[in-house]
C-alpha cells in the first residue's frame, strides 16, 4: 500500500531529535567548526545511548530477526534517515563525531563474533579504508596484513579516516594476499595503543570541522590473530568483498539523509529571511509572477522534498527486506550533488548574510559539500545507477 | 485518526490496475498508433472507450449518482494517469477528461447539482464533457482570474476567454473557472448555452492529436444553481490541487517514457564500436533520467497521499507540479539528446515528448486525481 504520509510515530522521532538538534548541536555549531580537532565534550552525553547496537540473538544459531515494520512499529532504517535528518539539520560535523556511532562500529556490530562483540562493542571504532593512492576504488588497496604465528603484522598507510583520534579502536582494512585481489581484502581490528601503530597526522578541511579526519600508519603492528573481523580464509570468489560493498546500500541512504538535514537547515535560514522581507510563500501564485527568488526557492523546496522521498524509499525498502542497492545510489547520487547546489545557492540568496560567519549559511554550504564525496562520489553513484538501469557490467561501463 | 502504515509499495489492487492500464497502453498506444494520432491530429476513439471501459472514475462514484460506490482514490488516479501519459499525454487527457467534472461536482457540489450532472457522465459510455480554466494572456495565473462571473438575480452572468479547452466541441457541459465577487469559482455552463462562442479549433506547440479549443463568453449567464458548490461556491484551492497532482502523475509517465526510450537505443546504437550507453557522459544522463523519474513520481504519490488522509496538500501539490514541469522539460530534452539527429525527426517519439512535455509547467486545470 502506497501511503507517504508521515505516521505519528515518525513525526514524534523527528520532533524529539529536532529539539535535541536545537537545544545541544545548534549553540555549539559555530564553536567547534572555528576549533578544528578539539572534540566537542557536550557530545560525551551520547556515550551511554547504544546507537549501533546488534538485536539480541534469541537462542544458539538463531538468527535474530529485527520486527517487521508496521504502523505502530517504524523500521530501524527508516527511523534512522529520521534521526540523522535531525540531527544534520543541527549539525553534521558533529554527527559525525558521534561516540560509538563510528562506521568501524557499523562494521563490528554487522560481522563480529560474540566473542568480538564482548570486547569491542563498547568501544568507539573507526573505519580505515582509504589509502593515498585508493580511494573510490577500494579493491586496489595496499595495506598489508600477514600471519605470524598467532599474530597479524600490518603494515601500510590510511588517510581519510574520521575520528582517527577519537576512536578507541580502529577497523583496518588490509589485504591478505594481494595476487588474490579483492578477495583477499580483509579488515582488522585494532586497538589503540599498539606497538607500531601511530596517528600521524589530523587533515585541516573545508567543512565538518567539528569531526577529525586523521592518517595511521602502520608500522610492522602486531596484533592477535583473533582481531581480524569474519573469515581469514581467502576464497576465490570476491563475495567477501561484494559483501562489504553492500554494506553500502545501508550507509548511503544515512548520508543521503546527512544531505537532508544540511539542506534544510540552509532552506530554513533562507526562508526566514525572505519572510521577514514581507514576501510571504503562499504556495499558490503561477511561479511565473513572482520573484525570482521566491520561485528559485520553491525549486530548492521541491528539489529537497524529492531527494528527501528518494532516501526513505532506499531505507524503507531495506527494513522490507527488498534489495536497495539501486535505490541506496540513486537516493545518494541526487542528494549530495542537490544538497551542494542548493546550499550554494542559500548563500547567494542570501547576499552578504550567506558569505558571512555571523550566520551558519556558510558554513552548511562547506559542511554538506562531503555527502557528495564519502561513501562513494556522486560520479561513483551514478556509475553504479547507470550499470544497473542498463544491465551493464563494470567492464561494459568503466 | 488511525495511523495508516506508511510505505511505497502497490497494494494488489493497485498493481492489478497498473498492470490493466499498462497492458492496454502497449498493445494499442505505444509506438505506430500514438505517432499515428499525432501526425493525424485526431485521438483514437476506439482507444479512448477502451479506457473508459476500464471504469476508474465511475467506479469511485456512490452507486446512487451512477457509480459502483468504491472508496475515491488519489493515489490510485495517479498511478492510472501516469499508465495512461507513458503512452500518450493527449490520450491521458482526453480519456480522462469527464473525471474533472465528475470529481469536481461529486466532491464539492451541491446535492442538486449531484443528482443532475453525475448521471448524466457515470455512464458506461464515455461522454465528453470538460473544464476551461486557462487563459490566453500573458501573466496567466489560475488564481486570479480575468474571467468574471457577476450575480444577476438569480443568474451568474460570465464574462471572459478561456483557451486549451479539450474536446470543448462534443463536450456537453463544461467546468469554467472564473471570479465571482474576489473569489475564484467553478461554475456549470451547458455545451449549448448561447453565451458560449467556441472558436476554431487551436494549433499548438505539443498535443497535436487532442482538439482543444478557444472559447470566448459573452454575457454568458448562468442560473445561480450552477455554481459548483451552491452560492459560497467550491473548494477552489483543492480543485487546483488535484489538477497539480494529474498533471505531476501525466509529468512522469510522459518523462518515463522518455527516459526508456532514449535508455534503450543508447544500448543498440553503436559508434566508434560500442554502444553509445557504455560513454559515461550518456550513462550519466540515463542515470539522472531513472532517479528523476522515480523522484516525479514519489512527489505525485506523495501529495495524493495528503488528499488520501483527508487533509490540505497545497504545499505538497505546488511543488510536486513545479518540479514535474520543470523536471519533465529536462528528461523529454535529455530524450532528444540522446538520440541526436534521430531524436530531432518526428519518427521517433522522443521529438514528440519533447513538444508535449513543454505542456506540463503551463498548463492548468486540465485532469484530475
Amino acid at each position: 500500500m502506497i501511503n507517504l504520509e508521515m505516521t505519528q510515530k515518525m513525526m514524534d522521532v523527528k520532533n524529539g531529535m529536532n529539539n535535541m538538534a536545537s537545544s545541544m548541536l545548534r549553540p555549539i555549531s559555530r564553536h567547534y567548526d572555528e576549533r578544528e580537532h578539539e572534540y566537542p565534550k557536550e557530545l560525551d552525553v551520547f556515550r551511554s545511548i547504544k546507537i549501533m547496537s546488534r538485536p539480541k540473538k534469541k537462542k544458539e544459531g538463531e538468527e535474530a530477526k529485527p520486527e517487521k515494520p508496521g504502523p505502530k512499529k517504524l523500521g530501524t532504517n527508516l527511523s534512522t534517515v529520521l534521526v540523522i535528518e535531525e540531527l544534520c539539520w543541527g549539525d553534521l560535523g558533529m554527527v559525525l563525531s558521534l561516540p560509538n556511532a563510528g562506521l568501524g562500529n557499523a562494521a563490528i556490530v554487522a560481522v563480529a563474533t560474540d566473542e568480538q562483540m564482548e570486547r569491542f562493542g563498547d568501544k568507539w571504532a573507526s573505519m580505515a579504508i582509504t589509502e593515498p593512492g585508493s580511494g573510490s576504488d577500494s579493491g586496489s588497496i595496499t595495506a598489508k596484513a600477514t600471519l605470524d604465528g598467532n599474530e597479524w603484522v600490518l603494515n601500510g598507510e590510511k588517510i581519510f579516516v574520521t575520528c582517527a583520534e577519537r576512536a578507541d579502536v580502529a577497523v583496518i582494512w588490509a589485504t591478505v594476499d594481494k595476487s588474490a585481489g579483492k578477495a583477499g581484502i580483509k579488515s582488522f581490528l585494532v586497538e589503540k595503543g599498539r606497538p607500531g601503530f601511530k596517528l600521524e597526522k589530523l587533515e585541516h578541511k573545508l567543512g565538518i570541522r567539528a569531526s577529525d579526519t586523521g592518517t595511521y600508519v602502520l608500522d610492522d603492528c602486531r596484533i592477535p590473530k583473533d582481531n581480524i573481523l569474519g573469515s581469514a580464509e581467502v576464497k576465490q570468489s570476491t563475495e567477501g568483498f561484494k559483501g562489504a560493498m553492500k554494506t553500502f546500500d545501508n550507509t548511503r541512504p544515512l548520508v543521503a539523509s546527512m544531505s537532508l538535514g544540511v539542506t534544510r537547515a540552509a532552506l530554513d535560514l533562507t526562508r526566514e529571511k525572505i519572510e521577514e522581507s514581507g514576501i510571504k510563500l503562499d504556495y499558490e501564485k503561477n511561479p511565473n509572477n513572482m520573484s525570482a527568488i521566491e520561485k528559485e526557492f520553491y525549486m530548492m523546496e521541491a528539489n529537497l522534498e524529492a531527494m528527501r522521498l528518494l532516501t526513505w524509499r532506499a531505507a524503507w525498502m531495506m527494513d522490507n527486506g527488498e534489495a536497495n542497492s539501486l535505490e541506496a545510489s540513486m537516493c545518494k547520487a541526487k542528494s549530495g550533488r542537490d544538497g551542494t547546489l542548493i546550499a550554494q545557492r542559500c548563500c547567494e540568496l542570501l547576499g552578504p548574510l550567506g558569505f558571512s560567519c555571523e550566520n551558519l549559511a556558510e558554513k552548511w554550504m562547506r559542511d554538506v559539500k562531503i555527502t557528495d564525496i564519502f561513501e562513494g562520489t556522486g560520479q561513483i553513484q551514478h556509475l553504479i545507477v547507470a550499470r544497473s538501469v542498463l544491465g551493464y557490467s563494470s567492464k561494459q561501463l568503466k | 485518526m488511525e495511523d495508516r502504515e506508511f510505505g511505497f509499495s502497490l497494494s494488489e489492487e493497485q498493481s492489478s490496475m497498473k498492470d490493466t492500464v499498462a497492458k492496454l497502453v502497449k498493445s494499442m498506444v505505444m509506438g505506430n498508433p500514438a505517432h499515428d494520432m499525432d501526425e493525424e491530429r485526431k485521438l483514437s476513439r476506439e482507444v479512448i472507450d477502451k479506457v473508459w471501459e476500464l471504469g476508474a472514475t465511475v467506479s469511485m462514484v456512490p452507486e446512487e449518482y451512477g457509480g459502483y460506490g468504491m472508496e475515491y482514490s488519489p493515489i490510485m488516479n495517479s498511478i492510472f494517469l501516469e499508465e495512461l501519459a507513458f503512452g500518450d499525454m493527449a490520450l491521458a487527457i482526453a480519456a480522462t477528461l469527464p473525471s474533472t467534472f465528475i470529481y469536481t461536482i461529486l466532491q464539492m457540489g451541491t446535492e442538486e447539482q449531484k443528482k443532475k450532472y453525475l448521471p448524466l457522465y457515470c455512464d458506461p459510455a464515455y461522454k465528453a464533457c470538460t473544464v476551461a480554466v486557462n487563459e490566453p494572456r500573458f501573466g496567466f495565473d489560475a488564481v486570479s482570474l480575468e474571467t468574471k462571473a457577476v450575480k444577476n438575480g438569480s443568474k451568474y452572468t460570465i464574462n471572459g476567454k478561456k483557451c486549451f479547452v479539450p474536446m470543448a466541441k462534443d463536450s456537453g457541459h463544461m467546468l469554467v473557472a472564473a471570479d465571482a465577487d474576489g473569489k475564484m469559482d467553478l461554475f456549470i455552463v451547458d455545451g449549448n448555452n448561447p453565451g458560449l462562442k467556441i472558436g476554431e479549433r487551436e494549433k499548438n506547440l505539443g498535443l497535436y492529436a487532442l482538439e482543444s479549443y478557444p472559447v470566448v463568453l459573452e454575457n454568458c449567464e448562468v442560473p445561480a444553481d450552477d455554481r459548483v458548490g451552491g452560492d459560497n461556491g467550491c473548494d477552489y484551492s483543492r480543485f487546483l490541487q488535484k489538477t497539480r497532482i494529474a498533471l505531476s502523475a501525466i509529468g512522469t509517465g510522459m518523462s518515463r517514457a522518455s527516459y526508456e526510450y532514449a535508455r534503450d537505443y543508447a544500448k543498440e546504437r553503436v559508434q566508434f564500436g560500442e554502444p553509445i550507453a557504455s560513454r559515461q557522459s550518456v550513462a550519466f544522463m540515463i542515470a539522472e533520467m531513472a532517479y528523476e523519474v522515480d523522484a516525479m513520481r514519489l512527489m505525485t504519490w506523495k501529495a495524493a497521499s495528503a488528499l488520501e488522509a483527508g487533509r490540505d496538500a497545497k504545499r505538497e501539490s505546488y511543488l510536486a507540479k513545479l518540479y514535474a514541469g520543470e523536471m519533465t522539460m529536462k528528461l523529454t530534452d535529455y530524450g532528444v539528446q540522446i538520440l541526436g539527429g534521430h531524436g530531432y525527426i518526428r519518427e521517433n517519439p522522443v521529438e514528440r515528448y519533447y513538444r508535449n512535455g513543454r505542456g506540463i509547467a503551463i498548463l492548468e486545470g486540465m485532469a484530475t486525481v
